[in-house]
């Protein structure tokens, strides 16, 4: 039995998803945000922590972008392979959300036409969408607002399966360092090892979406998330890079099958703005 | 003389500045910015240079200004502005030690200074000051006008007066050489 999901329905979603997204931070980063205060030794960087959560809530009580980077649109759909989708295209749909609810909220046009002209599209199309198909009849729409500041931090590299996993901690803890100031931490790290070239970044990003400060489901990732969260706090980097013991807020690794040959480790940067919905239709 | 130490601690600012207000700036100073400061991001240091090159008049006088690298959400009915918070300053290293050297006192952003910009703050006695990245919202609050001077076609990227009330932010590179983020992670660094 097929299920019939009207573009108008999808479209409709996006729109709610990006203006809640922008407005009002998920509840697993406000912790976060509350959790780095009762171990923040640095004066300015509590002061900086207090700030994001009053940021936080005057975005969500007065409907103001918690962030003026409102993002390029991320989009990870997952299409149940029993749904048909009516009326058009998915893409299109997602994008017609896209654009009635960044000039409904008015949330800020970031997107430009084209690397090189670098002209404005206007309302912030087009989002960057994966599509996953699986069982059933279901289609779950996850979005992220994503900063371009943050996302200019981001790296890729290709390990030697010799360079093995003390390879991939130093790239990592490199990748925080790099960041830096420039993609206002605290941050939170996505990272894909595995996989190929493409698979490990957008591994990288979809690993954003755990709920942070939950536990990885792999004992043995979950201890390394933990060992590289301690490290990268070490740094001394701090709230906004003004000096603290909270450089990072969370770090969320996906792993996958690879090559004998190889081990491409990807990082997505994402800041403290971390805005992500998600819905099922 | 526009910079006095607050009670708090917080040193007001009101622009202009002079190169006497700048000497008296230092890395990890809070201040409190209030009168007229501009915004300019990539789009528009774009359209700078060229000018500055050619020795053409700028759209805004430069002299003892502070330029904000934002780019802000469009106003809701009712407000003056949307969410106005900092964007990466190195982008703009390219452009800075030519503005500097027309007499720009302060620019204001995130992240690092390349070492040609630290150099030109010296030089020229300039200030770089931090803004709360990711604090959109808080920010606004503190922007009482906002019109556009020039390049409106650049939308969220043209420049714009901006007259502010005791903007919040922090010196980051001062002009004797003082890095914020250098101290601050030499404090804070745990091995």
């Amino acid at each position: 039995m097929t299920r019939d999901v009207h573009v108008s329905a999808i479209a409709d979603a996006v729109k709610k998803l990006c203006m809640e997204a922008n407005v009002s931070l998920e509840p697993d980063v406000l912790r976060a945000f509350d959790r780095a205060l009762t171990t923040e030794r640095s004066p300015a960087g509590r002061q900086v922590l207090q700030i994001l959560k009053d940021n936080a809530e005057l975005a969500r009580t007065k409907r103001i972008p918690y962030c003026q980077d409102t993002g390029m649109v991320v989009c990870f759909v997952e299409l149940g392979q029993d749904v048909h989708v009516t009326g058009g295209g998915l893409e299109a749909a997602i994008n017609e959300g896209i654009r009635q609810g960044y000039k409904e909220g008015y949330l800020r046009a970031s997107i430009v036409k084209s690397p090189f002209d670098r002209v404005n599209t206007g309302d912030n199309t087009p989002g960057v969408v994966h599509v996953d198909v699986t069982p059933g009849a279901a289609l779950k729409i996850m979005i992220m607002a994503k900063g371009g500041g943050c996302e200019n931090r981001s790296r890729y590299t290709m390990l030697t399966p010799a360079a093995g996993l003390p390879g991939v901690k130093d790239f990592v803890i490199e990748c925080v360092k790099t960041a830096g100031p420039d993609a206002c931490p605290p941050l939170i790290l996505g990272v894909g090892i595995g996989g190929t070239f493409e698979k490990a970044a957008i591994l990288s990003k979809k690993a954003l979406f755990r709920e942070l400060g939950s536990p990885n489901p792999d004992p043995m990732v979950d201890a390394l998330e933990k060992e590289l969260l301690d490290k990268a706090n070490r740094l001394g980097i701090g709230p906004q890079g003004y000096g603290g013991d909270t450089t990072s807020l969370g770090i969320h690794i996906l792993t996958y099958p690879c090559h004998i040959t190889s081990l491409p480790v990807a990082v997505t940067i994402e800041c403290h703005a971390h805005r992500h919905k998600e819905v099922t239709l | 003389m526009s910079v006095t130490a607050g009670s708090d601690g917080i040193k007001d600012i009101t622009t202009p500045l002079t190169d006497a207000d700048v000497q008296s700036l230092k890395a990890g100073d809070r201040v409190r910015i209030s009168g007229v400061i501009y915004t300019a991001r990539d789009a528009a240091h774009g359209r700078l240079l060229p000018l500055i090159e050619k020795g053409e008049k700028l759209p805004i006088d430069v002299k003892g200004a502070i330029i904000y690298y934002t780019g802000p959400t469009p106003p809701q009915p009712g407000q003056v502005i949307g969410a106005i918070g900092p964007t990466t300053a190195s982008r703009m290293d390219k452009f800075t030690p030519a503005l500097l050297k027309l007499g720009l006192k302060g620019t204001m952003g995130k992240g690092y200074r390349g070492q040609p910009v630290k150099d030109a703050l010296r030089e020229y006695r300039g200030v770089y000051f931090g803004a709360i990245g990711g604090a959109g919202a808080v920010l606004s609050r503190h922007i009482k006008t906002a019109e556009f001077v020039a390049y409106e076609d650049l939308g969220t990227e043209a420049i714009r007066r901006l007259e502010v009330e005791a903007f919040p932010a922090i010196v980051i590179n001062d002009c004797h050489g003082g890095d914020l983020y250098q101290d601050g992670q030499k404090q804070y660094a745990r091995e």
